[in-house]
């Protein structure tokens, strides 16, 4: 193999596993590592320079960080990264000294933001410090978008949700709230020179089935239900609720209708229950809620009598593992169930749906009615329109809107100053600093703790049923959050190599606990990786490998799989060829 | 010195020996001895040996002197039996533990202080008497405990970390232990586990004294220019003249070798040694050639490595004695005391 160009920036940032793993590419050690010396503003900061909404992202976010986490391979449970991340929120102080400065003097540049939820807010706050004219318009009288009106206040209480939508509209943003834009032509035509498209996914998804049409006053789509709950239309349910579909929004139903007074609330799912989408922690506190869930069961018809519902039949059928490894439903032989309910709640989905937006504007869309996007410069095929968040490439969740309008945020600024919007973008980087402060002394706390994830405290059940606004989780406090703190490897503190330094004595190799040093004749990738102290059967995890050493010719692989961050290499090298050095990558922003 | 102790987390896919045990239970505590020292080298040969015969741990006692040296049975084999003894007196008690019980595995660590010095003369008779164990000297040619003195290892003319040269001539304690009796003699190096774990475990089922000279670079006070037990020196300088490898025969390994190269001799376990010959006119059988190859060698300044000498038909101390072949520490009273009666006629043998 070729030497590892230790420069090239996407090789320490795959090391970092969940910044990596996170679309906003949150640098999440560093800010764990903050909350472990109780610097919670800081902490929160660094989460607020990255993702925009730290506070509302510790309770809601989807995590793809936490799968990535490296202690899944070491050990067995990730850190709880999101919530400590709440930590931070939670007892930040005061923040507003860290906050940008928005230039009296306007760079003279108007842009549009449309909808106020996640994405417009984040662009938003990416473009008032550089001097633009920031106009949101929302349909709804208040900002937040999905935030608001999707998630229901015993996972986000209104305060957090609140304090960090406010505070970007503070920032100086021109709200339009409480009027539709309803025609794209209209809105260009008022001379702004950038528009962002920050809609959602707005249209949830009906089930066309016999009886759908009699059946409609019971009926209810989840996320238009979830909206009229949180702006307090909807107040309560009566008698006994089948929720249709297996994502988080179903679980929001399900759990609000036990909240709203339901009868008897059920989960009725067509597929198993491993593959559906909602996040596991929002099935098991569904499941810890008393709400069964019912999977393998595909609806077929509603049944109406005497102008009401009387309830719904379902298919019953069982999941076989094809050859691609996808799961096939087949008819289980079972006969037809038949399940009675007063309101079906419908949150199977939802579509992008951009009505108000012409067709002759130069903005093509597809099958799946999303805009055709570049997926870098999110611009869309009129080059003053750019898209982000749900309404860029379909559904997904808020911190793919942070990651989206950062993006978006750099094609508007090259683009209202006239520079190219692919070609001047700011790189990416990275910068490597030694955590060496002398004898056995590292800036960072590189003991490893085999401590298993800690609980989170939840409110008393029966109190938290009885009052949709009472929050379930709640949070680590300090002591339990810089224990959890503890168990972060601070993968961002990379073990590098250098080989004119190395005497092959093979005191890493020794020491390390992992086996994931070897020095070894060079050979291909494939072969490598069976040549190593420890088998690298890994592939998603890099080999780094050195130059050819002085004395032998041989090379040092490093798997990176299973690295514990101890430094205990760099601690047992006598010459120093191993140093344990902070990575911090460099990801662009339009401040940056 | 390392502060932070070694994380018991292990990799996921760590081999797991018949025992079922991972190499890393084979652990002891951490190393006090400096970083980059060759003795944790040698320290993780023989973790890694003994793991790969499956050794239990509580049939090992581990043996040692004073020294650098001396430290490590601490760091290593954390469950087996240890007994840290004075300054080159390890082969005496070496000798009577064997004595009281035959049947565990011995190790014995030593320096070159330790066994070329001050126990020079405990050395020279425990291989006499072929005790049955693993002898190991960690030869770092310099008496790092004290900072940095000549050993009587050290090469005429190799030079202190301040440039002074060496005025006296080295012992060569392997090639000693060949003269006086050895059974098994081999010289590695620390850097070099690919060579040395095999001898190590060749040694260790070795029904008899098995010595091992491993040059074990002292980065502290001799591993600069000038000096002939340096990493670079080592690997600049030094050849293999035969290798050991233990194969356990329900892997019927099939290797090819050129013809004559390799021989395979069978051990009283069921195990096989398969010696490999690297120079056609070598022969690890033959006590006069061996110690004739080694004189030319060393006085070229060429470190020569691998397996010196074999008698593969060995004989221990016990047999030389002729002891019963229960241990004599598990003997009960009936046994060792054989009564006033019997007493009576064996002095009166003597009137």
């Amino acid at each position: 193999m070729k030497p590892t160009d230790i420069t090239d920036p996407n090789y320490f940032h795959k090391v970092v596993d969940c910044q990596w793993a996170c679309p906003a590419h949150t640098p999440v050690p560093e800010y764990i590592r903050l909350i472990s010396q109780e610097r919670y503003t800081e902490a929160y900061m660094v989460n607020w320079d990255s993702n925009v909404f730290p506070g509302i992202l510790g309770r809601t976010c989807d995590r793809p960080c936490e799968p990535a986490c490296r202690r899944v391979r070491t050990e067995e449970k990730p850190v709880a990264i999101c919530r400590l991340k709440r930590v931070a929120a939670d007892h930040k102080g005061d923040i507003r000294d860290y906050l940008p400065r928005i230039p009296e003097q306007k760079n003279g540049k108007r842009i549009a933001c449309v909808g106020a939820g996640p994405a417009s807010l984040a662009v938003a706050r990416d473009l008032l410090p550089m001097g633009y004219e920031v106009h949101m318009f929302e349909r709804d009288p208040k900002g937040g978008g999905m935030m608001r009106s999707q998630i229901p206040a015993f996972r986000l209480p209104m305060d957090v949700l609140e304090e960090e939508v406010n505070l970007i509209l503070e920032l100086g943003v021109v709200c339009h709230f409480g009027q539709e834009i309803t025609s794209m032509q209209a809105l260009l035509d008022q001379g702004f020179d950038a528009v962002f498209v920050g809609t959602g996914a707005p249209r949830g998804r009906d089930l066309d089935l016999p009886g759908r049409a009699e059946a409609d006053p019971f009926i209810h789509l989840g996320i238009d239900w979830l909206a009229s709950v949180a702006f307090g239309h909807t107040d309560r349910i009566e008698g006994k609720v089948v929720v249709l579909g297996g994502g988080n929004t179903a679980m929001d139903c399900c759990r609000t209708s036990r909240r709203l007074g339901a009868e008897s609330v059920q989960v009725v799912v067509r597929s198993a229950f491993e593959v559906m989408k909602a996040s596991e922690w929002e099935k098991e506190e569904a499941i810890a809620e008393g709400i069964p869930i019912l999977n393998n069961r595909p609806p077929k018809s509603f049944v109406v009598e005497d102008g009401k519902l009387k309830g719904m039949w379902f298919e019953c059928v069982e999941p076989v593992r094809q050859d691609d490894g996808r799961l096939k439903y087949v008819p289980s032989g079972e006969a037809d169930v038949f399940i009675e309910c007063d309101h079906v709640l419908i949150a199977i989905g939802q579509d992008n749906h951009c009505p108000w937006i012409e067709r002759d504007l130069g903005i093509e869309f597809d099958r799946w009615d999303c805009p055709v996007l570049d997926a870098e410069t999110l611009q869309s095929g009129n080059p003053k329109v750019f898209f982000g968040g749900d309404s860029a490439f379909g559904p997904e969740n808020i911190i793919w809107a942070s990651a989206h309008a950062h993006k978006a945020a750099i094609s508007i600024d090259l683009f209202c100053q006239g520079k190219d919007v692919k070609a001047d973008r700011p790189p990416e980087g990275v910068n490597l600093i030694s955590q060496k402060m002398g004898m056995h002394e590292w800036s960072y706390d590189s003991e490893h703790d085999p401590a298993p994830r800690y609980h989170v405290p939840h409110a008393d059940l029966s109190r938290s049923l009885s009052n949709i606004k009472i929050e379930v989780e709640l949070g680590f406090d300090r002591h339990l959050g810089a224990k959890e703190a503890q168990r972060c490897l601070n993968c961002d503190v990379q073990t590098v190599f250098t080989e004119k330094l190395c005497i092959e004595c093979d005191a890493c190799v020794d020491i390390c606990p992992m086996d994931c040093i070897t020095f070894t004749a060079n050979r291909e990738e494939e072969e490598l990786r069976q040549h190593l102290m420890a088998p690298a059967d890994n592939p998603a995890q890099d080999l780094y490998v050195s130059g050819d050493l002085p004395d032998t010719d041989r090379v040092m692989v490093k798997d990176e799989d299973v690295c514990l961050h101890c430094g205990l290499c760099a601690e047992r090298c006598p010459t120093g060829a191993w140093d344990m050095q902070k990575s911090i990558i460099n990801i662009p922003q339009v401040h940056a | 010195m390392t502060f932070v102790a070694k994380p018991k987390t292990h990799h996921p896919k760590l081999p797991r020996n018949e025992l079922g045990l991972t190499r890393r239970d084979y652990e002891g505590a951490v190393s006090t001895l400096c970083a980059g020292c060759g003795h944790d080298s040698v320290s993780a040969a023989i973790i890694q040996a003994c793991h790969e015969l499956s050794i239990p741990a509580h049939r090992v006692a581990k043996l040692s002197g004073i020294g650098c040296s001396s430290k490590t049975p601490t760091y290593f084999l954390g469950k087996s039996h240890g007994f840290n003894s004075v300054h080159g007196r390890m082969p005496s008690v070496a000798t009577g533990a064997n004595m009281a019980n035959r049947e565990l595995y011995y190790i014995g660590i030593s320096g070159d202080g330790d066994s070329a010095s001050i126990g020079l003369g405990q050395f020279a008779h425990i291989v006499r008497r072929r005790i049955n164990m693993t002898y190991v000297v960690d030869n770092n040619g310099t008496y790092g405990l004290t900072k940095g003195q000549f050993s009587a290892t050290n090469d005429k003319g190799s030079t202190s970390k301040k440039g002074v040269p060496n005025l006296y001539e080295p012992i060569d304690l392997a090639m000693m232990a060949i003269q006086i009796g050895a059974t098994f003699v081999a010289r590695s190096f620390s850097g070099d586990k690919e060579q040395l774990v095999p001898l190590l475990k060749a040694a260790l089922k070795h029904e008899g004294f098995a010595f091992l000279d491993v040059i074990s670079p002292c980065v502290a006070f001799n591993n600069h220019n000038g000096s002939t037990k340096s990493y670079e020196y080592v690997r600049g300088h030094s050849s293999a003249l035969a290798l050991a490898d233990l194969i356990p025969t329900r892997d019927a390994i099939e290797v090819d070798y050129a013809p004559g190269a390799a021989e395979d001799v069978a051990m009283p376990d069921g195990s096989t040694l398969r010696l490999r010959k690297l120079r056609d006119d070598y022969d690890p059988r033959n006590r006069v050639t061996a110690m004739d190859t080694l004189m030319r060698m060393n006085e070229k300044g060429e470190i020569v490595t691998g397996l010196l000498f074999l008698d593969d038909d060995p004989s221990d101390c016990h047999e030389i004695l002729g002891t019963v072949d229960e241990p004599l520490a598990s003997l009960g009273e009936a046994e060792l005391c054989p009564g006033s009666e019997r007493l009576e006629t064996i002095n009166a043998a003597f009137r």
